[in-house]
């Protein structure tokens, strides 16, 4: 019994994180159909900004909280700087852009700050651990638990409830439609940024909570993690982002606790090898999207 | 003399999709109040002058104004905010978005205005109770013709001064077809100006005042209603498409 308890929060904990890194890639996409790369950079925006503001003597959550500001900012810059001056040119042009934002962010990191790691300031929760029925686990795991609740559920009170949320899931499925209807195309895109800016700055405090230290690389893993949770998902879905992102948690875990310890460093192969094997069941991810498609 | 400008105005207009010329030079008015249809054969260019007028397509060339004022290649979400409101021929609900969202959507450009929508929204219902029995489904769900009222319904929810419609009955059964132009109708009662895109020539020309006929991307032929459908030569200009 403990066991399964203690398998559903490892899951819960990782999928939880695997969902919003998927949710805030997926928030664009859906809208432009265009894979942001430099989105694992908002979350070393975020990192840095920790570690910039961990001499100002402020609270912990007036740092975290100024951080995720700065991974929205970040997320709208993107879009002005990589998006908005080519996205009517050709999907090849914003590829490059993007991927030039990227390397640009990290190189600005190399340069300005350190290519070593440079601490965080991390609250003290985050370090202790909780054991309740005969589970121990570290409180950091029952946070992200609670902080994906709490940004799941906004999320779907923004989409549904919301005349911001019901036109920005208009526009991902036809942009130009919503346009019409006098939805501005600028509004639905600078939000759909800043919503995945948020995302990447709570994911960054989740995230750099387990290391305690930012490197200008930060994000490329998350950046994969979110990609590889929305394809799993299906690439148009936001409601199949955060089942991909609980799917790739339960393969991740499950063979965590499955796999003998001389196998566990080919962890990510056989995790890939499963994906795979999903995509070739399910070509189009787990959950299908609206139907329409044009690019805008 | 004061002058009033007509409602809409195009001139000289030109669409081009890459090295294909759409549409090469049409000009056509739209008084206050006015149902003008738009005929002609597949292809003639009058989806693309319509979406153009909407902001959709970018003029190559050419103008359009509103009242007066030059609106030529503005933004889609600023024609509407103007008060012209589009119907694409493509019947264009968010089909995973529910019947009563999309309906929402429609009244963007005035949502500040809770009480008006909510009372249009009721009077929407009201002409439509199928719409009104599925209210919380998903669009994509509905069949062709409630797809259709649902678009119609949608795109009145902005309370538009100038309506496009493009080829509303295509594709619906001939009863539904009878309902939606008799929509229409109801509509230029309203006093609503109406550019009524249509391949089904002698229905429209039963409900317009005047109107225009495209061929090869050019307008061909034009007057009242009653005049076009009297004219012989109407069948041939239209099978030459
Ligand atoms: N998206 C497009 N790309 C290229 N050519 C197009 C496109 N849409 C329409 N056309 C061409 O433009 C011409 C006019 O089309 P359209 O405006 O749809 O005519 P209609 O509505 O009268 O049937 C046609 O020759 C058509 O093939
Ligand atoms: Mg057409």
């Amino acid at each position: 019994m403990s066991f399964f308890l203690q398998f559903t929060i490892d899951v819960l904990a990782l999928g939880g994180a695997y969902a919003l890194m998927a949710l805030g890639l997926v928030i664009v996409y859906g809208i432009l159909r265009l894979v942001n790369f430099a989105y694992g950079e908002l979350i070393m925006v975020a990192g840095y900004s920790m570690y910039l503001t961990s001499g100002s003597g402020w609270p912990w959550l007036v740092m975290a909280a100024v951080a995720v500001l700065m991974a929205m900012l970040a997320g709208i810059a993107t879009d002005y700087v990589a998006f908005r001056p080519v996205r009517a040119k050709s999907v090849t042009a914003v590829l490059i852009t993007s991927f030039a934002f990227s390397t640009l962010l990290q190189n600005a990191a190399l340069l300005f700050i350190s290519p070593r790691p440079r601490n965080v300031p991390l609250p003290e929760i985050f370090s202790e651990t909780v054991s309740f029925a005969g589970v121990i686990t570290p409180a950091r795991n029952l946070i992200t638990i609670a902080a994906t609740g709490v940004l799941l559920a906004l999320f779907s009170w923004l989409m549904r409830r919301t005349v911001l949320g019901i036109a920005m899931r208009a526009a991902a499925t036809n942009f130009t439609m919503a346009r019409m209807l006098g939805v501005p195309a600028n509004l639905i895109i600078s939000s759909a940024f800043a919503i995945s800016g948020l995302l990447a700055g709570v994911v960054a405090m989740l995230w750099i909570g387990r290391i305690g230290a930012v490197v200008p690389g930060i994000g490329l893993g998350p950046l994969l993690i979110a990609f590889i949770a929305t394809v799993i998902g299906g690439m148009r879905s936001l409601q199949g982002a955060v089942l991909g992102g609980f799917v790739l948690a339960f393969i991740d875990t499950t063979l965590n606790f499955t796999l003998p310890q001389d196998l566990l460093k080919f962890r990510d192969a056989f995790t890939f090898s499963l994906v795979i094997a999903i995509l070739l069941w399910r070509p189009e991810g787990l959950i299908k999207g609206p139907a329409s498609g044009q690019r805008t | 003399m004061l002058e009033v400008a007509p409602m809409l105005e195009v001139a000289g207009l030109q669409v081009a999709y890459g090295a294909i010329q759409a549409v090469r030079d049409v000009s056509l008015t739209l008084a206050q109040g006015e149902l003008v249809t738009l005929l002609g054969a597949n292809g003639a260019g009058k989806s693309s002058t319509l979406m153009c007028i909407a902001g959709a397509l970018p003029a190559a060339g050419g103008s359009v104004r509103l009242e007066g004022a030059d609106v030529t290649s503005a933004r889609p979400e600023v024609m509407a905010r103007k008060g012209v409101a589009t119907v694409p021929e493509t019947r264009d609900v968010f089909p995973d978005l529910t019947v009563d969202e999309n309906l929402q959507l429609g009244a963007y450009t005035r949502r500040r205005d809770t009480q008006g929508v909510a009372e249009d929204r009721a009077r929407m219902f009201e002409m439509f109770p199928l719409l009104a029995e599925r209210s919380g489904q998903p669009a994509g769900t509905l069949s062709g013709g409630e797809q259709q009222m649902l678009v119609i319904a949608r795109a009145m929810m902005s309370r538009p001064r100038v309506l496009l419609l493009d080829e509303p009955s295509l594709g619906l059964a001939p009863t539904i077809v009878d309902q939606i132009f008799e929509m229409i109708a109801a509509l230029k009662r309203s006093g609503l100006t109406i550019l009524l895109v249509e391949q089904n020539a002698s229905k429209a020309l039963a409900v317009a005042d005047r109107a225009y006929v495209m061929r090869l991307g050019r307008i061909a032929a034009e007057g009242t209603a009653a005049e076009i459908a009297a004219a012989t030569d109407l069948k041939a200009l239209y099978l030459a498409g």
